[in-house]
């Protein structure tokens, strides 16, 4: 499928450029350009195909279907693949998680939603794509779902409401059942695409950069680093690699695009996957802005909470990768 | 005369969301009041839950996103 990049690598590094093949500089080149052409054009289609979905499953749809309907405990699991549908930036965390409490979502299927939608987003989804292949990047996505539905689920019994802040317990006291039907939007497709269109660039913009200095930073450490480097230090039984992987990553988020080509390199000297996925998904799931943005909601003890119920389920698949792959 | 808010908590879209707004409330010459609603309290009367947003004469006219300059232009029209 990707045959013709490789031509086109071919071609511009030996024949535009003139570079002798075999040689380091022109394998790291190569690699380089190839990566890039790669994984921007995974990226486009990826956050292409998330537009058209989410703008006809706009948050609010989720709200109200969650809202209004009995779901017998499955509600943690839908709020979860909910998530992974409907990406959203984090500034809108709190405007978010409003709207749920308004609609009297309880806490835990909020936070199920709140944990998985950044966890397994378009841009990480296609980044994935490029750097690990398909069946990693499923592998990523089955265990971002089940472990924000996992994690909403044991919020939920910590009940948290004693911990929001006055005005969300206001909220939340006067919560109702979304009785306002949504209104569909009727608008026609050729009408939507200039817009999601639009998006699409937006995003792939704000990322080109990260993703180009993580893949040549990444071209850079394949040359230099051995292979099996990391083996000696990062066996999977070492009990200390997924808990320091983990809390190393939640401090790094708005990298996320430029720290995966980075990680892809290590797992290929020698770190073990389940390491790598856990530190991938503090990078991509958790960060610390956005828990302070949080605050206007949630109490610090709150915020502890769900940080650290989060971190910890991050760390348990971390260490269930590693046994199972 | 137009009452233009742009509801947001200052993240870098919804400063996109006002720049644009307003470069292009100077372009056409429409009358209108710009007004930034930064307050997460307020902000939450609109029933949203994405931001920025953008609110004409108390209407929500845009939400999530940062507009077009073809979708403003309309709406300022």
């Amino acid at each position: 499928m990707f045959d013709w990049i490789i031509k086109l690598a071919d071609w511009l590094v030996y024949n535009v450029l003139h570079l002798e093949q075999g040689k380091h500089l022109s394998n790291a080149l190569h690699f380089f350009i190839y990566d890039t052409i790669k994984i921007l054009l995974l990226l486009l289609v990826v956050i292409f195909l998330m537009g058209i979905v989410n703008s006809y499953f706009p948050v609010e749809k989720v709200r109200n279907f969650l809202s209004r309907h009995k779901l017998y405990g499955f509600e943690y699991l839908i709020a979860s693949l909910f998530g992974v549908v409907t990406p959203f930036c984090s500034c809108s965390s709190v405007p978010l998680f409003i709207g749920f409490v308004r609609g009297g979502i309880p806490l835990g299927v909020t936070f199920a939603f709140l944990i998985t939608s950044p966890l397994v987003n378009e841009v990480a989804i296609g980044l994935f794509i490029g750097l690990f292949g398909l069946k990693i990047t499923l592998i990523y996505v089955i265990s971002g779902v089940i472990l924000g539905m996992t994690a909403g689920i044991i919020l939920s019994k910590f009940k948290l409401e004693r911990f929001l802040t006055p005005w969300v317990k206001e909220i939340l006291a006067n919560a109702e059942k979304e009785s306002n039907t949504f209104e569909a939007e009727n608008t026609p497709f050729s009408k939507r695409l200039p817009i999601i269109w639009a998006e699409v660039l937006k995003i792939l913009k704000g990322v080109v950069p990260y993703v180009i200095v993580g893949i040549a930073i990444g071209g850079l450490m394949h040359g230099y680093i051995p292979e099996g480097f990391f083996e000696k230090y990062m066996r999977k039984d070492n009990l200390f690699a997924v808990p320091l992987a983990t809390l190393l990553a939640v401090p790094m988020y708005s990298n996320a695009s430029g720290v995966l080509p980075v990680v892809q390199v290590l797992v290929s000297k020698g770190i073990p996957l389940g390491t790598a996925i856990a530190f991938m998904m503090g990078v991509v799931g958790l960060s610390l802005p956005e828990g302070m943005l949080l605050k206007k909601v949630m109490t610090i003890k709150l915020i502890g909470i769900f940080f650290g119920v989060v971190t910890l389920c991050i760390i348990l698949s971390g260490y269930l990768f590693n046994i199972i792959l | 005369m137009k009452n233009i808010k742009i509801l947001g908590t200052g993240c870098p879209k919804c400063k996109q969301t006002t720049a644009l707004v307003e470069a292009l409330v100077k372009e056409t010459g429409v009358e209108a009041t710009i007004e930034k609603v930064e307050d997460i309290m307020d902000i939450m009367q609109y029933n949203i839950m994405a931001t920025p947003a953008v609110v004409i004469d108390e209407k929500v006219a845009i939400k999530g996103r940062v507009p077009t300059r073809s979708e403003l232009l309309e709406l300022l029209g």
